[in-house]
């Protein structure tokens, strides 16, 4: 391995809530065909933190709990999945954290079934009363700078804007207004929902956003395991490309022959 | 604005005539539109469009996997009563019919809930008869607060109710409503609910949008088919759905596809549903509204449920018992309808798991 390049993100850790994380891919455990492809996807992935809704941690003693299926070495961020307050939310994230969940929570509230847009308003006010808790808050929003700024001040330890509506796999739609974020978010942003294939992730990267959280795209694949390795390799290198600094993208070719090469001073 | 509106607009709707002039490259063309319209859907309900199911089934099924991925939610029925005071023509707990009629106590219900909940059920269905007098409003919730200390989520299927009365329930732990139209020709309707408080066809049609109002986080609607032409139940109760999607964001809309079995109610049946058109129906909704929700119930045989996985079923009922006092094994009343399916829960489990199927037993918590 060439020594100059870290390709493994070792000297590029990503911290949130005080915990260091090797790796800038997240995933999820929704919509697998079978609860049994969740370690190795994690394993092939070399995903870090995986998210879990907690309307699917079943404590029957009958059926087998997905917390099962994740590994020790793996950060466990619950999601407020299901809540359509912020009400709601905060009783999910509290019984998350009775339930042995930890800290970390991502906060879901989704009003709108058809879309699944994420309520900002109340994903605002259910940020200031958990993370008052001391609960390590990742908010799920649409991209909005001032809402951004709003969910730091109330104690927000990242920022995740949509990409394009959960599941549409569709990709960076919201490029610009994501943009806004990575200038301006003291905290990490993490680019969560829509992103398919591993190009948006790269993409995504590339842009500077510090982190990407990606589910169905992995889940839903005929192999979890293979598509959550390339997505891996697609965030890593989306990462080095942006420390890389490339040169910006230009809109037309650069002359050889410039036109205003004639000029001269005397 | 409520559904009957755009009920309204097609209650005339003549099908056959539309049918008759339907051509093929219109089925087509409606086919592979990413974004249905209403004639979209009706083209596709087209007994001409039968021709095109294995188009249909590919397409249903990708759809399905992209909003749900490969899984199957399951939910258990608990019949607590058959006390009734309606006269549905086709339902065996008509008053006029003489059975044995019983309600579970509450030390029943406990019973019961401990017996489903020890088989790793976690989503609960509700059901009473059609007597608010038996059944009242205050029985249901001392039955949804027994429930609560089981079951993580309390569906209920019950005679329709005000809003009020509705957030009441709510209030209490419940979190989805099912409420079939049963048939929405109205005149149809009128005959086969001669008497009773059912006999009200708008206070039913509105039910689940007042359910969504008080705050349902969940509504399935649905005919009963076997009562009036078709695809025109079909047409209208698609329509019933995108029309409650639409306009209640926060609520999550399913479909079933209840059909009559000929046991029913010794009822004469005109129409018959048959399997080739149950799938194309299925498949239609599906196209038509790929975010809905599709239950399938223990009403159909298991070879026909294995097979419906992949084309767009989203939940299942198992192991269930349509007999107030099933689970008890004592007492048992008759059946609400005759079981095709009478595997255990782990067939059940086992079979989905076969299919490439991830079973799902929890998807929420009580919150109350």
């Amino acid at each position: 391995m060439d020594k100059e390049v870290d390709y493994n993100n070792k000297k590029d850790p990503l911290i949130i809530g005080g915990k260091k994380f090797n790796n800038r891919l997240f995933t999820g455990t929704g919509k697998f065909s079978s609860k049994k492809l969740i370690p190795q996807m994690l394993k092939a992935s070399n995903s870090e933190m995986v998210t879990v809704a907690l309307r699917r941690v079943d404590n029957n003693s009958n059926n087998r709990n997905i917390l099962d299926y994740v590994p020790d070495n793996v950060q466990l961020l619950p999601n407020t999945s299901g809540a359509r307050t912020a009400e709601e939310a905060v009783r999910i994230a509290r019984i998350a954290r009775e339930a042995g969940c930890g800290d970390f929570i991502k906060i879901e509230v989704i009003t709108d079934q058809k879309w699944l847009m994420p309520d900002n308003e109340e994903t605002l006010k259910a940020t200031e009363i958990l993370a008052e808790e001391g609960f390590i808050v990742l908010p799920y929003v649409s991209p909005d700078l001032v809402l951004a700024r709003k969910l730091e001040d109330a104690g927000a330890a990242a920022v995740m804007p949509l990409g394009s509506p959960i599941g549409s796999h569709q990709g960076i739609k919201t490029k610009s207004m994501v943009e806004m974020l990575v200038e301006n978010c003291e905290k990490p942003v993490i680019v969560d929902a829509g992103l398919g294939k591993p190009s948006h992730a790269a993409e995504a990267m590339e842009m500077g956003v510090d982190a990407v959280l990606v589910n169905t795209a992995i889940s839903a694949a005929e192999d979890p395991a293979a598509a959550g390795r390339a997505f891996d390799m697609a965030v890593k290198a989306g990462r080095m490309a942006y420390l890389a600094e490339l040169e910006e993208e230009q809109k037309f070719a650069s002359a050889s022959s410039p036109l205003t090469g004639f000029i001269r001073n005397k | 604005m409520s559904f009957q509106k755009i009920l309204d607009n097609y209650q005339n709707l003549d099908t056959e005539e539309y049918f008759s002039k339907l051509k093929d490259s219109e089925i087509k063309q409606s086919l592979h539109k990413n974004s249905l319209d209403r004639y979209d859907f009706l083209n596709l309900l087209a007994p001409q469009a039968e021709k095109y199911l294995e188009k249909m089934a590919q397409i249903a099924h990708q759809k399905t996997k992209k909003w749900f991925g490969k899984t199957i939610k399951l939910y258990i029925p608990q019949y607590t009563s058959n006390y009734c005071v309606n006269q549905c023509k086709y339902c065996g707990f008509n008053i006029n019919n003489d059975i044995k009629r019983r309600k579970l106590s509450l030390d029943e219900i406990e019973k019961e809930a401990k017996i489903i909940s020890q088989s790793g059920m976690q989503h609960i269905l509700i059901l009473t008869g059609g007597s608010r007098e038996q059944t009242p409003l205050e029985y249901i919730q001392e039955v949804i607060e027994i429930h609560k200390k089981y079951f993580s989520s309390i569906c209920l299927e019950v005679y329709p109710m005000s809003r009020e009365n509705y957030e009441m329930l709510i209030d209490t732990g419940a979190d989805c409503l099912t409420i079939y139209q049963e048939v929405y020709d109205k005149e149809i309707y009128n005959k086969v609910h001669p008497a009773g408080p059912k006999s009200n066809y708008q206070f039913r049609l509105n039910a689940p949008e007042r359910g969504a109002k008080a705050g349902f986080r969940a509504i399935s609607i649905g005919a009963l088919f076997g009562l009036a032409d078709l695809e025109k139940e079909a047409f209208l109760s698609g329509l019933h759905a995108q029309y409650l999607e639409d306009n209640y964001l926060e609520c999550d809309i399913s479909l079933s596809l209840p059909r009559m079995n000929t046991h029913e109610g010794s009822y004469n049946q005109k129409y018959h549903l048959n399997n080739k058109k149950f799938v194309q129906f299925l498949l239609a909704y599906r196209l038509f509204l790929p975010k809905v929700g599709i239950n399938i119930s223990t009403r159909e045989s298991p070879d026909f449920r294995d097979n419906l996985i992949k084309l767009g079923v989203t939940k299942m009922s198992a192991g269930s018992r349509t007999e107030v006092g099933g689970y008890l094994k004592q007492d048992k009343t008759e059946p609400q309808f005759n079981l095709n399916d009478k595997r255990s829960i782990k067939e059940v489990i086992q079979s989905i798991r076969e299919q490439g199927y991830q079973p799902v037993f929890k998807d929420w918590e009580v919150l109350v």
